[in-house]
């Protein structure tokens, strides 16, 4: 009765709600509610000690919230029955006994949900640890650790799959992998969240983003709204009638102004329309961009004040 | 909890150090136990180890029988009574003779099968300092009044009846017992013997020493109810540092004078005539237990310093189940280790210990299974106990130092006669140290004086109840880890 991604219901994958944790004098976590959804991949960012992998740890119930509750498909994890069936989280990759093969090490993991060898065999093929599982994971580089991270967070099949900083001490074509990865398993319907304090690694992959920091959420929005707010729909058209189109853009209720010789900015119009009345006009326009800020200026420019740890200017 | 298990097995076995923990268990406990053997050191007058060949007694019990015997056959019924008139004694020591009269001295009446060492007998006997005794086969033991000193043994068909009177013809029956074999002659007549006096001090530094010697106690009779003729027997194996004409008997108008020494008991370590014991070859169990303690801390440390024990919550979100499940792993481990140490170390040590001249006290095929089986206990038991304090203080270090400390300190220390025995009593009832009773294969007997101490191989608790001890600490410390593993954070 595993539960796989098709069976999988309108219920939020994962809902945390109000959930506030303190460690001494830290409030680590401040109120901190979102919802991971299926089908999707899920940015959790922030600056580093934003409270992401506070989070982590609460929904998969290793840390107690003072207050608040973190649901998995609508129960607390505690008190699900072999549980990697129904999340498969890596927190730390680096959380090995070395002397272990990685073999062994999914092996145990298997063991703790009913599953056998076999599924551990398919997973280090999902994987492609095929030719390294024997080894000592002890001698694994972080990438393969990360990998080998992955492959026990698929054990069980999961349709929800939670990820603590998967690109850490991954190379360029590991990085490549991870994100097809991730998107596939997306694509399976699944819900996946991923955690990043470096927002481009989620370029791309990432359809909604939760933004945290000072352990409460700042943004919690899809990626195309994101980028629409920080960069303001600016068009930039490029012709060499510039009055001709000017007036038959402002007649169209766009916003003009003259920014060079032959340069014009275009706001508050699709640049699709902006194309379509240049044509029917037969003004000639040599380009019709439209500026779009990059994900990590629009991240940036949220995070600014919420940033722990910042050089201060004397 | 099957799948937790699983996991937890998986987790053990995979890892070779630990494996080869387990099997380095195995080999200190057998090898620690069989170095440093001693050889036999009790040469008999011939100058060879007659001594280290004890007698057996009817049922198989190592003895001591020496003592004089002034006797007569008897056929068929009969009895005997006599007068103690008087029992004094002296301690023959560094050549000199002083009076000492110790309280195991016995003179009285005796039937026994023949005058061979280890042969069946009934007695009744005045004591030099408890009082009258009916004593049989050597174990066998009834306490009479503490003045009685007219003595009667009275053999009806198969059946001998002591009695004790405080005249000569009023009689208080002691009890009934039956020879073994049931012969039909037996020797019959008056016995003295005089075990050797011990003094133990105790010296300001708390340690012990033993001083004393071979003592002789001459026991007078009088209104002997049998007749000539009678023949005066030593019945013993070994010189004792006692001149051969210190014994013997006289009679004058009646009056009986006999001399003897010895004694007619069970022997005990740390007696008159040391046999080396079963629980000797398993010395070696403390060096094996540490290395339990340090594996069964490492079972549950290691996750903690890898931050591997968050990943097994997040499996395994009953956290008490993991802690029961890492408990019965590795006391399951270490019970079979400890099985496999025990049992090759019993019967082998037992062979080096007779190649080597001594003398092993034999026990009964139950008691050498419950000292093996209780080894092999003791050790998984006191692997949970490291796994609970591990799992409480989430350190190696000082976890593997708490339960030394707990454990193999107090024994080391209890068996090495450094400490008053009463300290060194308390430690083993007090400490899990106490589960080391379950290894005592020698029985202490109330009528045989000796020091009964931990270092003699004697435990103030019995078996079970030491073992009981440790039982409750692993109970308590695997309850406080489960208490405090689900109210952290992980």
């Amino acid at each position: 009765m595993k539960p796989g991604p098709h069976t999988f219901s309108s219920m939020q994958a994962i809902e945390v709600t109000d959930v506030r944790k303190r460690f001494g004098s830290t409030q680590a976590l401040d109120g901190l509610s979102f919802a991971v959804e299926a089908g999707q991949v899920t940015g959790f960012v922030g600056p580093n000690g934003a409270g992401k992998s506070t989070t982590m740890r609460v929904i998969v119930g290793l840390d107690r919230p003072d207050s608040g509750q973190a649901l998995v498909n609508g129960q607390p994890y505690r008190t699900l029955p072999r549980p990697l069936s129904h999340l498969g989280a890596m927190l730390d990759a680096s959380a090995l006994q070395p002397s272990r093969s990685a073999r062994n090490h999914l092996l145990w993991l298997a063991h703790s949900q009913g599953l056998t060898g076999k599924r551990v065999d398919e997973v280090v093929e999902q994987a492609g640890l095929r030719d390294v599982i024997k080894r000592k994971a002890g001698g694994y580089s972080l990438g393969m650790r990360q990998r080998l991270g992955i492959a026990a967070a698929m054990l069980g099949d999961p349709p929800v799959l939670m990820l603590d900083e998967p690109f850490n001490g991954l190379d360029p074509e590991g990085i490549v992998w991870m994100r097809g990865f991730l998107s596939a398993l997306a694509a399976e319907g699944r819900a996946v969240l991923v955690s990043s304090h470096l927002m481009s690694e989620l370029e791309d992959i990432a359809h909604h983003l939760v933004v945290v920091g000072r352990g409460t959420v700042i943004a919690d929005t899809s990626v195309r709204e994101l980028i629409a707010t920080a960069s303001g729909g600016r068009i930039t058209v490029r012709t060499s009638a510039r009055s001709a189109a000017m007036t038959i853009l402002a007649h169209a209720g766009a916003t003009v102004a003259a920014t060079g010789a032959d340069t014009l900015t275009v706001t508050g119009i699709e640049p699709e329309r902006v194309v379509g009345l240049l044509s029917e006009g037969s003004v000639p326009f040599s380009e019709v961009s439209a500026h779009r800020a990059s994900l990590e200026e629009a991240y940036m420019e949220l995070t600014r004040d919420a940033v722990e740890f910042k050089a201060v200017p004397r | 909890m099957i799948d937790v298990l699983r996991a937890e097995w998986t987790k053990f076995r995979s890892v070779r150090g630990w494996v080869l923990g387990a099997v380095a268990v195995v080999l200190l406990t057998v090898l620690v136990g069989l170095i440093g053997r001693s050889e036999c050191s009790y040469p008999g007058p011939d100058g060879r180890d007659t001594a280290c060949t004890l007698p057996l007694g009817p049922d198989g019990t190592a003895v001591t029988d020496s003592f004089y015997f002034v006797h007569q056959p008897l056929t068929g019924d009969g009895a005997i009574t006599a007068h103690v008139a008087s029992l004094t004694g002296e301690l023959h020591a560094h050549g000199d003779t002083t009076p000492q009269t110790v309280p195991w001295a016995k003179a009285g009446v005796m039937i026994k099968e023949t005058t061979s060492q280890g042969s069946s007998y009934a007695a009744v006997l005045v004591t030099g300092g408890h009082g009258v005794r009916m004593q049989h086969d050597f174990t066998g033991d009834t306490a009479g009044s503490a003045t009685g000193r007219w003595l009667r043994l009275e053999r009806k068909g198969k059946n001998i009846t002591g009695y004790e009177g405080s005249d000569g013809s009023h009689w208080t029956p002691l009890g009934t017992v039956t020879l073994h074999g049931s012969p039909t002659t037996v020797q019959i007549g008056l016995f003295v013997t005089s075990p050797p006096y011990t003094e133990i001090k105790k010296e300001s530094l708390g340690g012990v020493i033993a001083t004393g010697g071979a003592t002789v106690s001459t026991g007078t009779f009088d209104n002997v109810s049998r007749n000539g003729p009678w023949n005066g027997t030593s019945v013993t194996s070994a010189a004792d540092g006692i001149p051969s004409d210190a014994v013997g008997y006289t009679e004058q108008n009646g009056t009986f004078v006999v001399r003897g020494t010895g004694d007619i008991a069970p022997v005990v370590p740390g007696g008159p005539s040391a046999g080396a014991t079963i629980t000797q070859t398993l010395t070696g169990t403390f060096a094996g237990l540490i290395g339990v303690i340090v594996l069964a801390t490492l079972f549950i440390t290691a996750e903690y310093r890898r931050g591997l024990i968050r990943l097994t919550f997040t499996a395994s979100p009953h956290r008490g189940r993991v802690l029961v499940a890492k408990a019965l792993v590795i006391g399951a481990v270490t019970f079979v280790g400890g099985l496999i140490a025990a049992g090759i170390a019993v019967p082998i040590g037992k062979k080096i210990l007779k190649d080597n001249g001594n003398f092993v006290l034999p026990v009964s095929m139950l008691t050498e299974i419950r000292v093996i089986v209780g080894t092999a206990a003791l050790l998984a038991v006191s692997a949970v106990l490291a796994l609970g304090i591990a799992a409480t203080v989430r350190r190696s270090a000082s976890a593997v130092t708490a339960v030394i400390v707990a454990i193999v300190l107090p024994y080391l220390i209890a068996l090495a006669p450094v400490l008053p025995l009463g300290v060194s009593q308390w430690l083993l009832r007090l400490t899990p140290a106490a589960a080391f009773s379950i290894q005592q294969s020698i029985q202490a007997y109330p009528q045989v004086a000796n020091e009964y101490a931990p270092y003699n191989g004697y435990f103030p608790l019995p078996p079970l109840g030491g073992f009981a001890v440790l039982c409750l600490y692993a109970v308590a410390a695997l309850g406080l880890a489960v208490v405090l593993v689900r109210r952290r954070d992980a």
